[in-house]
Order: C-alpha cells, then sequence, then structure tokens
C-alpha cells in the first residue's frame, strides 16, 4: 500500500472575489500526489478552523488579496488552537508587504508566500514540512 | 482516552483522527472499530451518486438542512476520484457546502480514492460505522456514479438517490451499468433546464412504471429539482424518508443490512486468513523456493497449494 498522502486545505478567507491563485495552487499540490481540500471563496475563520479540523489535514494554506491579512490568518491559528488542532500548520499567500511577514510569523503563521515563489518551492515546503 | 471513546461523547477531533486512521493504517483501527460497533445501527445512510457535475454536493446540501432544521444530526462523506497519475485528489465538493461548515450538528468528510480499489468502499463503510456510532441520525455519501468501487460504495447505503440532468442526451447510457438499477429514488435535478419531462418519461419506460401496483413493492419515484434555488427539494427529502420508512416496514431494512454485514465479515475473513498464511510461509524464503519449484516443474500449482496448506492449518499459528 502507498505511503499516506499529505493532506492540505486551500482556503480563501476575505472578501475578495479572486480565486484564481488558490486554485492553480491546489492543482500543483495535488500533481505532487496530496489531497487538496478545496472550499471556495469567501471563507470566515471560524469556516476554515471547522474544516480543517473535520478534515484533520496537516496544512492550512491561506489565500488573501484583499489586505485583511492582518486580521485574518491570526484568527484562523487562534482558532485551531481552541479546537485542539495545533498541530496543523497555518501557511499565508498573497500580496503581503514584507514588513507584515515577520509579524504574522510570531502570531503562528509558519511561512508566508508571496507572488514571486514558484509553485515548486511551496510544495517542496510543504513536504518538507509534513514529514518533519 | 481511546479515540472510540471521543467518538461516542461526539468529540469531533477525535473522529476526524479515526477516520484518518481508517484511510492510513485500517489494521491499527480495529480495536476502536470493534469498541464502536454496538453503538451503530441507528443512521439512515443515504447514497447520491451521478455522472459529474449534476449537482450532488448541491443536493447534498440542500437536503441536509433541511435535515437540520428538525434537529436532526447529519454526516456527510464526499468521495471524490483521484488524478490517477499522482495519486493525489482535488477535493471540492466542500464549495457547495460552505454554510454547513461551522454547524456543529454536521460533521463533513472528503475522501480520496487513493487507487484502493475494493479497499475504498471498506475504508467507507467504516467511516460510515464511525459516524453512526457518533450519533448522526442521517449520513449522507456522495460519490460520483462512474466505476464498480463507487457502485459497491452505494451498496453500503440503506437508501440510493441517482442524480440525473435534463439535455445530456446520452445521460442515461453512460452512467455506470448497475447504478440506475440499484436507485430509490431519482432526482432529475437542474429541471429548470429544458426537457425535464422528456428525462422523466424516458425513465418511466425503461423501468416499466405501468407496472400494475402491488402492495410493498418499492417504486423509485421520480423528484424534480433546481437545487440551486431550493424547487422541490422538499419533496426529495420526503421520497427519500417515505423509502425509510418502506425499509422498517417491511423487514427489508434488516434483510439487506444482514447481506452487507455477512458481505462485510467475508471480505475480513479471507484478509485475515489472507494475512497470516503469507505471513507464515513468508519466513525463511519458503514461499520463494515452492514458487521456483514450480517454475522448474518439480511440483504443480495445485499439489503446491495442498502442500502448503494442510501443513499451516496443522500449525499452532493456522490452528
Ligand atoms: N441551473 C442549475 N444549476 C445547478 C443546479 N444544481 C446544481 N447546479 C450547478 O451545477 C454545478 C455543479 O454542481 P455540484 O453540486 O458541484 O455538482 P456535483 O455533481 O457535486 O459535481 P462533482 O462532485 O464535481 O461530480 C454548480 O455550478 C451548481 O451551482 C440546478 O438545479 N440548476
Ligand atoms: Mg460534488
Amino acid at each position: 500500500m502507498a505511503e499516506q498522502p499529505i493532506r492540505v486545505l486551500i482556503a480563501k478567507p476575505g472578501l475578495d472575489g479572486h480565486d484564481r491563485g488558490a486554485k492553480v495552487l491546489a492543482r500543483a499540490l495535488r500533481d505532487a500526489g496530496m489531497e487538496v481540500v478545496y472550499t471556495g471563496l469567501r471563507q470566515t475563520p471560524e469556516q476554515i478552523a471547522a474544516t480543517a479540523t473535520q478534515e484533520d489535514v496537516h496544512v492550512v494554506g491561506l489565500s488573501c488579496l484583499s489586505g485583511a491579512h492582518l486580521e485574518l490568518f491570526p484568527r484562523v491559528v487562534q482558532l485551531l488552537r481552541e479546537q485542539g488542532a495545533d498541530d496543523i500548520v497555518v501557511l499565508g499567500g498573497g500580496t503581503i508587504p514584507a514588513e507584515d511577514i515577520s509579524a504574522l510569523r510570531e502570531l503562528g503563521v509558519e511561512e508566508v508566500f508571496t507572488p514571486g515563489t514558484s509553485m515548486h518551492e511551496v510544495v517542496e515546503f510543504v513536504r518538507r514540512r509534513v514529514h518533519l | 482516552m481511546s479515540l472510540a471513546e471521543g467518538v461516542l461523547r461526539g468529540d469531533v477531533r477525535a473522529t476526524a483522527k479515526l477516520i484518518s486512521l481508517i484511510e492510513n493504517q485500517p489494521e491499527a483501527a480495529v480495536a476502536d472499530l470493534q469498541e464502536l460497533h454496538p453503538h451503530t445501527g441507528n443512521a439512515h445512510v443515504v447514497g447520491i451518486t451521478g455522472s459529474p457535475g449534476v449537482g450532488k454536493s448541491t443536493l447534498v446540501d440542500g437536503l441536509a438542512k433541511r435535515w437540520r432544521k428538525e434537529e436532526r444530526r447529519v454526516g456527510i462523506i464526499a468521495v471524490d476520484p483521484n488524478s490517477p497519475f499522482s495519486g493525489g485528489a482535488l477535493l471540492g465538493d466542500r464549495v457547495r457546502m460552505q454554510d454547513l461548515a461551522t454547524d456543529p450538528g454536521v460533521f463533513i468528510r472528503s475522501m480520496g480514492a487513493r487507487g484502493r480499489l475494493g479497499g475504498l468502499a471498506r475504508a467507507t463503510h467504516n467511516v460510515i460505522r464511525v459516524l453512526d456510532s457518533g450519533g448522526k441520525d442521517v449520513i449522507l455519501v456522495e460519490t460520483v456514479g462512474v466505476g464498480q468501487s463507487e457502485v459497491d460504495i452505494v451498496q453500503t447505503a440503506d437508501t440510493v438517490v441517482v442524480g440525473l440532468v435534463p439535455g445530456m442526451g446520452d445521460d442515461i447510457q453512460t452512467i455506470k451499468a448497475g447504478i440506475l438499477e440499484t436507485a430509490d429514488v431519482f432526482a432529475i435535478n437542474k429541471a429548470d433546464r429544458p426537457n425535464a419531462r422528456g428525462l422523466e418519461m424516458e425513465l418511466r419506460t425503461l423501468f416499466g412504471w405501468n407496472q400494475e401496483e402491488e402492495e410493498d413493492r418499492w417504486i423509485p419515484p421520480i423528484e424534480m429539482t433546481v437545487a440551486t434555488t431550493g424547487a422541490g427539494m422538499d419533496e426529495l427529502k420526503e421520497a427519500i424518508c417515505d423509502h425509510w420508512d418502506h425499509l422498517k416496514r417491511t423487514g427489508e431494512l434488516q434483510h439487506r443490512r444482514r447481506e452487507r454485514y455477512e458481505a462485510e465479515l467475508q471480505s475480513v475473513v479471507e484478509d485475515y486468513w489472507r494475512k497470516r498464511f503469507f505471513d507464515y510461509w513468508q519466513r525463511e524464503g519458503h514461499w520463494e523456493r515452492v514458487v521456483e519449484q514450480v517454475l522448474r516443474k518439480e511440483t504443480d500449482p495445485f499439489t503446491a497449494a495442498q502442500q502448503l496448506v494442510v501443513p499451516f492449518l496443522d500449525s499452532e499459528v493456522g490452528g
């Protein structure tokens, strides 16, 4: 039997209506052999955390273009902790200014990918992180 | 605390973890499943199947909401086929079920096929066992009606709903043979499109609805739905509940469950023996040597099988 696949939730918190980037990433992770749960646009942090817990994913990838990342990403981290699901790795992506990245890291978002990052880098990061 | 105890107390995290164990290391989940089995049997398991894109997830969402209004607890299992090359899968059914995510009376789990052919149906059956013992009143299982493993999954349901849409002329032909026959309820979804009535007529002739009604014979009703607006959804839910009542009233439920348990027991026994047998003979390269002997015509598969099985049964492991 094959080794267990990595499970990832790709979620879009916030009000922006573009999910092309999130879908491209979801497909790249799938093509790398992962099981990717995709939930669509405009998710609340509550919906994202509940979904991550039920689906028992290894990683949650949050993508946000609306500028509300400083508020939304750490809220997901906090809700997961409250649900006892703090073993789930939270990653962020989107148009995020450099000065926000260290703030997000401090609040428990493990890594932040900006539009320059290649899909390959993200896939490799997820692989390495989950197989720690 | 075991995962099973957590499941029985309605703990979401324990439920999710036990499902992962069933998916990743089925042998390691056995102790928990043993603990849960006596607590199963309450839930009405409803399979929803049909070609890609007919609106299965949207139907599931609408049905779940209607059961929630009656404060019934709902479990949902959305099985998606995998991309055959990478083994990965894009599980997108939750996009149509967003409002259910934070409802504490609903638990949703997406499953990929992971290339396990027969194993997928068994895994699904065990996930149903978990949700059932965890207190779900209705369990909705969504799966695409294309392959044999999907047919197997659907057959673990008490009530099978087959979704069709008008205007996909060859839909009835392309759907996996055997799926149409398992339907207990038909949903002609996207009935806002032209030709819904034409599809209904086609189904009626195909299944001989003109036959005289016999008492206690279930004739699969055909419901017209527009899952996106909710039109016809109350009626669809009623038809599913009618079928459940029918199953209970006629004793058919016990009959179906007995058959299902028998099939499950058979496959568990087969696995058990197979594993012990091969563990026994694969020690010290014995199995390989017998294969070589068959190859060199020193023995034949029939004689060799006998010479392997008999001493195995007499051994301490086999006896
Ligand atoms: N016009 C119309 N569109 C519908 C109806 N029901 C669903 N849809 C749309 O059909 C598309 C597919 O719906 P889903 O519920 O995802 O279908 P599905 O069968 O679960 O799809 P897969 O899981 O990919 O096989 C979505 O865009 C829905 O909004 C309906 O009754 N009428
Ligand atoms: Mg679907």
